[in-house]
This record gives structure tokens, C-alpha cells and sequence, in this order.
């Protein structure tokens, strides 16, 4: 029934720039934003708080600019290789990082991310600073689009991608390594004893959210056309710990359920009133209050008989 | 004498100048099943902490088949077959009971052989098998902090044997378990682990259970030894009956 419902959501998505051409910068920023909370959400089954993945974001789409300086222009290449920088800078930053707990994880990864936005902002030679850095339109296996034809295949691809890279997050969520990672939330003490270590479990899925992270950003990057420090600035980190805590993160579509929501609301917020802001938040009092475990709560069956 | 599987050979370990173990030769045989009592605060789950790697001993050495073992931490230990119950029973508690034993069957596959889902058909129907042993079948989809403390008991010793060890330690089993579920499961524990060839210390109160199911009873009181031997010969013992057992 979940995956039917899940199946309908992305066609209707698809098919909503067909309605409304504006709605899909919009929808593609908001994948963007949801692989982003994607990422989040790992690490929130494991009882961790990251208020500093917007730098995984950022790095990926400053990657992408970077790769394409050096003469990289294919987009599946500049995607993935992007990925696969923010999951090394993940696997460098997590190693140090997976040994902290509750505060102290969420305000050391607010740190680093900070370092990397301050270095993003100073380093006018390199990123271009508070400008940022404009990011080309790549080829797709070799063809040449113009901008809208190549907005139009990114929304595209990013919703494929929701399916694609959503089956294997979700795979590796009810693997034994997704159970162990919900299991550091509840009891690292029999964790150890059942000789499972704590730290790999957590390495790698810091590993797996930063690259989840990246891959929004890298999206985003495309879809904006610019890249500018902000990508990695602390408010953009508490926005998709929001996004994730709003969408649900018992499954991987509560992500892209809040990203969807928050995104669209924001859009109609912004044509009714200049206090959007008074209008997204009391819209997230409202749902935080009455949905505890976000959209994706709705949604959940229940696996577990509590009587 | 059957080979040793574990030996502490002149453990040390004092918190704050209080004596936890103080120059204690444990020796626990192959296939034995050791009890351990003593008066409570003498140091008998500190003895199971030092055999798990939890708590490092301040001089002295832990050996597990002759391996020393001292320096090492509870998951290494863990590997080597050390499996432990606790006496607050240790689970995941917002899971199910059923993967609460899943997820001990797959630490003991390795669990870096993740592609696979955690359910598969071998581990639920190992894991069923392990819950009918403790009496939890019926319980399999519960949560597991929704059973009562008893419940929860049976189901972190059911943990612990999933991991196949060849040392199981188990800290007061029947403590918060029923006296109707206590003979049975002990019934229920013992012919499991003479099956599997399993060795077990355990630290217990109930002088019916350790008289009734150990070959072996060492009484432990002020972090020394104090008297050792088969359970008629210690219960008959006048100290142990004066300071442990509290029949003078």
C-alpha cells in the first residue's frame, strides 16, 4: 500500500510542471532538500543530531563548480564524483565526530560546518566568496541542452533518483548494519557485547548521509546555477534537521514528504505575504504539535504490537 | 581436570580503597556451570565486569583458552565467545523482541554482510527456536520495553545465547522472574547449554537454584574467595552459612 501511495506522490509530482511550468525549480529544489534530509535522518535513527550537514551540501556543489573549472563537463560524471567527494569529507570529518554524543555531536558539527562556510566566504580566490561561483550547464552523455531543456531533465532525473537511491537507503536501513544504527540510540552497552562496533556502525552512516547530502547539493547547485557560501550557513543545517523531523524519519519518504511540504509552503506563503516566515512556523507548531513522528507518521504500519 | 576455558590468575581491583577483587585464582573448567554467590556488594558483578573486558583489573591477568585477555574490551571479548546477561537486563529497547534476537544472530554471522535484510528466513526461525527455549514465542512482535521485567530477563538471556558462546555469564538469572517461570527456565537453560557445549558462570541468590543446578559453587565475599566446592560441601560449610546464606 506504502510503495502504491509512494508510486502515485511521484507521479503526481511529475506531472505537476506540466500544471504549473514555475513548480518545477521549486520541486527539484526540494528533491534537492530531501536527499539532504535524507542524510539527517540516518543519523536521527541513531539518536544523533547533525546541525551541520548544509556543509556537506555546499561541498558537493562547490565540487561540481571545481570539476568543471578543471574540464569536467559530463553531468552523471560531475554527480557522482561530486557524491563521492562529500562522502570523503564525511568519512574525515565522521571520524572524529562519531565519538561524540547528544550536545556534543550536534555542536561540533555546527562548528566544522561553520569553519568550512567562513572558508568558503574568505577564500575569495578560490570560491569566489560571498559571490560564490557560477555552476555550468554540463552535457548529458555528450549532447548539448539549452538551460530550460536541461532544468527539465535534471527534475527529471532527480525524481529517479528518489526512487533509485530511496530503494537502496531504505535496503540498507532494514540490513543489520540500519538495525545496529537504530539499536546506538537504545543501548551501545549490549551493542559492544554482541561485538558489534559502535563506531564503524556510526562511521558509515555518517559516510552514507554526508554522500546523501552532497547529492542534494550537487542537485542544487544545478538547479540554482550558482553556488554561494550560504549553501553551508548554520540556518541552512537547522532547516533540514526541521525538513527531516517534519517529513518522519521512520521511512525514507518522510525526508522528501517534508522537503515537498515545506518547499511548496514556502512558495505559497511568500505570494500571500511578505511574513512568510510567521506562516511556515505556524504551520510546523501545528504539525510538530499534532504529529509527533512527522508526515511519514501517518503513513507508518505498525510493524510492532505494543500491548 | 578439565581444561580451563576461563582463569583470572591474581586480579586486583579496589574502587576508591574498597576491595572489589583482591588477588583472586578463578579457574572455571570446560562444560562446568559455576555459580558464584555471596552477600550482595562483595564484588560479585565486578568479577563478571573484569571477565568481559568492562573493567580493566589494577594488576593480575584474565586468560580465556590460555589467551590473555586483559587488556581487551567487552566487544573484543565478545568475538573471542564470551557472551553476557546482565542483571538489568540490556536490550534494544524500542525494538522488536524478535529483532532484538535477529540482530544478535547477525553480530554473530558478521555483520558486515549487510546487503541482506536483517529477517531472513535461517535467522527468524533461529531466533523463534532461541524464543520457545525462554518461553518468549508468543511475545516475538512485542516491543521489547513493553514485557514485564521477567519477560525481559528471559529475553536478554535468550540474546546472549544467540551469540553461540562458548563462556556464557549470567548475572542473577532468576532474579525478577517469576517462581513459576524459575525452575522451568532453568530446566529450559540448562538443557540448552549441555547441548550446545556451553560453559557458564553465573551469580545468583537463590540458594535453591545454585544447589539444584551447579556443579560447582564459589562463594565470593569481600572480593576474595572464601570457600569453593561442590554445593553440598559448601552449604554445609558453618561460614558460608553465617555470612552468606544467613543461617548461623
Amino acid at each position: 500500500m506504502r510503495t502504491i501511495l509512494a508510486a502515485a506522490g511521484i507521479l503526481v509530482i511529475a506531472a505537476l510542471p506540466l500544471v504549473a511550468p514555475w513548480l518545477q525549480f521549486v520541486l527539484t529544489l526540494a528533491v534537492a532538500k530531501g536527499f539532504a534530509a535524507l542524510g539527517v535522518a540516518v543519523l536521527l535513527r541513531a539518536g544523533l543530531i547533525s546541525i551541520g550537514h548544509a556543509m556537506f551540501f555546499a561541498a558537493s556543489a562547490y565540487g561540481v563548480t571545481f570539476l568543471a573549472r578543471l574540464g569536467v563537463n559530463d553531468f552523471a560524471v560531475l554527480l557522482a564524483v561530486s557524491v563521492l567527494a562529500a562522502a570523503a569529507v564525511g568519512a574525515i570529518v565522521g571520524s572524529f565526530l562519531v565519538r561524540y554524543r547528544a550536545i556534543f555531536f550536534a555542536m561540533l558539527n555546527l562548528a566544522v560546518s561553520m569553519v568550512f562556510y567562513a572558508l568558503c566566504a574568505k577564500l575569495y580566490g578560490v570560491t569566489g566568496g560571498t559571490d560564490g561561483m557560477p555552476v555550468p550547464i554540463p552535457t548529458i552523455f555528450g549532447i548539448s541542452l539549452g538551460e530550460a531543456a536541461f532544468k527539465q531533465v535534471l527534475f527529471y532525473v532527480s525524481l529517479m533518483l528518489i526512487v533509485i537511491v530511496g530503494a537502496a537507503v531504505h535496503r540498507y536501513l532494514d540490513s543489520p548494519l540500519g538495525h545496529a544504527l537504530s539499536a546506538v540510540h537504545t543501548n551501545e552497552i549490549r551493542l559492544e557485547y554482541l561485538g558489534i562496533p559502535v563506531w564503524a556502525v556510526l562511521l558509515i552512516a555518517y559516510v552514507i548521509s554526508a554522500a546523501l547530502a552532497g547529492l542534494g547539493g550537487a542537485i542544487a547547485g544545478f538547479a540554482i546555477g550558482r553556488v554561494v557560501p550560504d549553501f553551508a550557513f548554520w540556518t541552512a543545517s537547522g532547516h533540514l534537521v526541521l525538513v527531516a523531523v517534519l517529513g518522519g524519519i521512520g521511512g525514507v519518504p518522510g525526508a522528501f514528504i517534508g522537503a515537498f511540504f515545506l518547499e511548496l509552503l514556502h512558495s505559497a506563503a511568500v505570494t500571500v505575504t511578505d511574513a512568510w516566515n510567521l506562516v511556515v512556523g505556524a504551520a510546523l507548531i501545528i504539525v510538530i504539535m499534532f504529529l509527533p513522528r512527522g508526515f511519514y507518521g501517518f503513513f507508518e504500519r505498525e510493524k510492532a504490537s505494543a500491548l | 581436570m578439565k581444561p580451563a576455558i576461563l582463569e583470572t590468575k591474581d586480579i586486583h581491583v579496589a574502587f576508591n580503597g574498597v576491595k572489589a577483587a583482591d588477588g583472586v585464582n578463578l579457574r572455571v573448567g570446560e562444560g562446568e556451570f559455576l555459580a558464584v554467590i555471596g552477600p550482595n556488594g562483595s564484588g560479585k558483578t565486578t568479577l563478571l565486569n573484569i571477565c568481559t573486558g568492562y573493567i580493566k583489573p589494577q594488576s593480575g591477568r584474565v586468560c580465556l583458552e590460555g589467551k590473555d585477555i586483559t587488556r581487551l574490551g567487552p566487544r573484543a571479548i565478545a568475538r573471542r565467545g564470551v557472551a553476557r546477561a546482565f542483571q538489568i537486563p540490556q536490550l534494544f529497547s524500542d525494538q522488536r523482541v524478535i529483532d532484538n534476537m535477529m540482530l544478535a544472530l547477525a553480530a554473530k554471522d558478521g555483520l558486515w554482510s549487510a546487503i541482506r535484510p536483517l529477517e531472513t528466513e535461517a535467522r527468524h526461525q533461529e531466533a523463534t527456536r532461541l524464543l520457545e527455549l525462554v518461553g518468549l514465542a508468543d511475545d516475538a512482535k512485542r516491543i521489547s520495553r513493553t514485557l514485564p521485567e521477567g519477560h525481559r530477563k528471559l529475553l536478554d538471556i535468550a540474546v546472549a545465547m544467540a551469540l553461540k558462546p562458548r563462556l556464557l555469564l549470567l548475572d542473577e538469572p532468576t532474579s525478577g522472574v517469576s517462581v513459576l517461570e524459575r525452575f522451568p527456565l532453568m530446566e529450559a537453560l540448562m538443557a540448552a547449554l549441555r547441548q550446545a557445549r556451553i560453559t557458564a558462570l553465573f551469580v545468583e541468590h537463590d540458594m535453591e537454584v545454585v544447589a539444584r543446578y551447579a556443579n560447582r559453587v564459589l562463594v565470593w565475599n569481600a572480593g576474595q574467595i572464601m570457600a569453593e566446592g561442590r554445593p553440598d560441601d559448601v552449604f554445609s560449610d558453618a561460614r558460608v552459612l553465617e555470612r552468606v546464606v544467613g543461617v548461623a
